[in-house]
């Protein structure tokens, strides 16, 4: 039992350092990309191409002066940071990383958690995170935190019916909630987002709502809000907050690859099953999740903001009602033996 | 090596009187709210154990359904108190005593 | 190490009941119910139903006390100056809790218990769980969907300012709504600012 102790925590530490990596790459890519599609230099002091930038993100997190409002709930108040980053270090363990890897007599699946309710556990787990916005705003004692955190809460749970419907979808010919069979599925099939495009597209829209991205980020839009739930938090609690919205698109990302673009596999490629194998799925995976995130950053510089009604409209009247027709549509192809 | 299942029901037990007492001494109307979920849980926690016990899964299904049954009672009853305080102002429930003889 | 698992989430949530049960402010007391939800779910999963556990951490811990937190923050419910009423009360309550929890205790000892064997994965299988569903159980399910659609209904028509225009309303959330009865005592004056849609 120990010798797969020891193996779970190899894996969860081989993914946690590739998620915990996002936040500072993603710091670069983001600004450099805005920066671009903006038609200017964007940072290019601190090391070539401004690479080190976010180093000196870091160094100037740590150095700003740590207020905590005096009206503030404390205990609240300081949790909420922490909080924020519990669910976005923990959905990622459903993911699957790797084909089988057989060595020494044992067959180890790269997947830190392999049970078999797997998708329900990461959107079960990523549900969670609404608590830290509704914390931090309320904590805040301070009128546009508040809004800012209502919003956002109701933000992330009315589009949260429409993610877990299309990935409901995308499990019905699957058969199985494990993330190892869908991209078992997608190997000796199409990749699931050929024949579910609409289902794939309301996942995209709904992923963009739940992580609080533009075109929907009026919970935190700087004209709006100030800056809505985090608008009182400064310097590193501001850097955990800024960490954990990355690290959950990041998680959101690799879901979606993994349902919709057949996640560690490449079509028509059998990886071996060794450790070179292993590398190898995770290198895949790393790189779609990649072309995943510069899809976020695009759609953030080019399209304008959501205004919150219209969000909610949206959310409700229109993700809503596609992602039962997407549901119902897979469901009848599935029966009538197309899937 | 095992946890018994007696000691799952024992601690049901043990969360549905802590959920009797807030429900019976609370003021705050959602406190009272608050107090019937934990009754209600400690309810689906004795039904999992006797699904366990008896190795049927009867006894999860039903879980099902009070976790349904439990998210339409909290929105209408959270809808009610809405309403409530758009007439009283007050949710503390000695307050809202308009029907008492 | 089952055993530990036990002894932690049943201590957290039996801990975290008794201050939902006791603190004054309702949103600690909401908070504490998320971590009495997530050590039941806990206890579920050791019991051998994952599938109700994680279904209680997305439904019940991510949705319904999510609304409860709303609510709370909406009507700007305060702190109670004392979360319980006369100490009369109190002490007949907490007689009453003891006499419940010996009832409860005789009902589930006295009959003695069989051991159980190892849960098996036959057992936990949710294929099995999803056939009973929408075979024996079908027509409770549906009307399961029936009430919950039911309570959208009724909650949203309970929930409607007395006497507004339907088209007003009907896609405009709670503080985007023009001044109304939930401003005049200042107590919703928290939601009037920046918002006009």
């Amino acid at each position: 039992m120990t010798s797969d102790l020891a193996i779970t925590l190899v894996k969860y530490a081989v993914m946690f350092l590739i998620f915990l990596n996002v936040a500072p790459i993603m710091n670069w890519v983001e600004r450099r990309a805005c920066a671009y599609i903006q038609d200017r230099p964007g940072p290019n002091r601190v090391g070539p191409f401004g690479l080190f930038q976010p180093l000196a993100d870091v160094a100037k997190f740590m150095f700003k002066e740590d207020i905590t409002p005096a009206a503030a709930d404390t205990v609240l108040y300081l949790m909420a940071p922490a909080i924020a980053l519990l669910p976005a270090f923990t959905t990622f363990i459903v993911i699957p990383f790797g084909p089988d890897i057989a060595t020494a007599g044992r067959t180890i699946r790269l997947i830190v958690a392999d049970v078999d309710t797997g998708v329900l556990l990461f959107l079960a787990i990523a549900s969670l995170s609404v608590y830290s916005l509704v914390m931090a705003g309320y904590a805040s004692n301070n009128k546009f935190s508040l809004l800012g955190s209502i919003r956002a809460s109701a933000q992330l749970i009315s589009y949260e019916l429409a993610l877990t419907l299309s990935v409901l979808a995308v499990l019905l010919p699957v058969g199985s909630f494990r993330l190892g069979d869908v991209v078992a599925y997608q190997q000796s099939h199409l990749w699931n987002v050929l024949p579910q495009i609409l289902g794939f597209l309301v996942f995209l829209v709904a992923a963009f709502a739940e992580t609080n991205r533009l075109p929907f980020d009026l919970p935190e839009a700087e004209s709006e809000l100030i800056a809505g739930f985090h608008t009182e938090y400064g310097s590193m609690r501001f850097a955990l907050f800024f960490m954990a919205e990355y690290t959950n698109m990041a998680a959101l990302s690799a879901l979606g690859v993994t349902l919709y673009f057949g996640g560690w596999s490449l079509p028509g490629i059998t990886y071996p099953h060794t450790l070179l194998g292993g590398v190898l799925g995770l290198l895949t995976l790393v790189a779609k999740i990649a072309v995943c995130m510069g899809i976020f950053v695009w759609v953030r510089w080019t399209f304008p903001r959501f205004r919150y009604d219209q969000l909610m409209r949206l959310g409700w009247k229109v993700l809503l009602p596609l992602s039962i027709l997407n549901l119902v549509l897979v469901a009848a192809l599935t029966v009538g033996g197309v899937l | 090596m095992m946890v018994p299942v007696s000691w799952y029901l024992t601690l049901a037990a043990a969360l549905f009187v802590v959920g009797t007492v807030g429900a019976l001494t609370r003021r705050n109307g959602i406190g009272i709210f608050l107090s019937i979920e934990v009754m209600l849980n400690a309810a689906n926690l004795t039904l999992v154990a006797y699904a366990r016990q008896l190795d049927q899964r009867t006894g999860q299904l039903l879980v099902f359904f009070v976790i349904a049954v439990a998210a339409a009672e909290a929105a209408v009853g959270l809808a009610l108190f809405i309403a409530v305080f758009r007439q009283r102002r007050t949710i503390d429930v000695n307050r809202i005593n308009l029907m008492r003889w | 190490m089952e055993k530990l698992t036990f002894f932690v989430f049943a201590g957290l949530a039996l801990g975290s009941a008794i201050v939902v049960v006791v603190h004054r402010s309702p949103v600690y007391a909401t908070l504490s119910l998320v971590l009495t939800l997530f050590s039941t779910a806990v206890l579920f999963v050791l019991l051998g139903a994952p599938f109700l556990g994680a279904l209680q951490v997305l439904v019940y811990a991510g949705a319904i006390v999510v609304l409860f937190l709303f609510v709370i923050m909406l009507l700007n419910i305060q702190s109670e100056e004392s979360a319980h009423g006369a100490g009369a009360q109190r002490w007949v309550a907490l007689l009453g809790a003891v006499i419940l929890f010996g009832m409860l205790g005789l009902g589930f000892w006295r009959g003695g218990f069989a051991s159980v064997g190892p849960l098996t994965a036959e057992s936990v299988s949710l294929k099995a769980l999803a056939e009973e569903l929408f075979s024996r159980y079908l027509l409770p399910f549906e009307i399961v969907g029936l009430l919950l659609l039911v309570a959208v209904i009724g909650a949203t028509v309970a929930a409607r300012r007395p006497g507004e225009d339907d088209e007003k309303s009907s896609d405009v959330p709670f503080e985007a709504s023009p001044p109304g009865p939930l401003s005049v005592t200042g107590e919703g004056e928290r939601f009037q600012g920046g918002t006009s849609s």
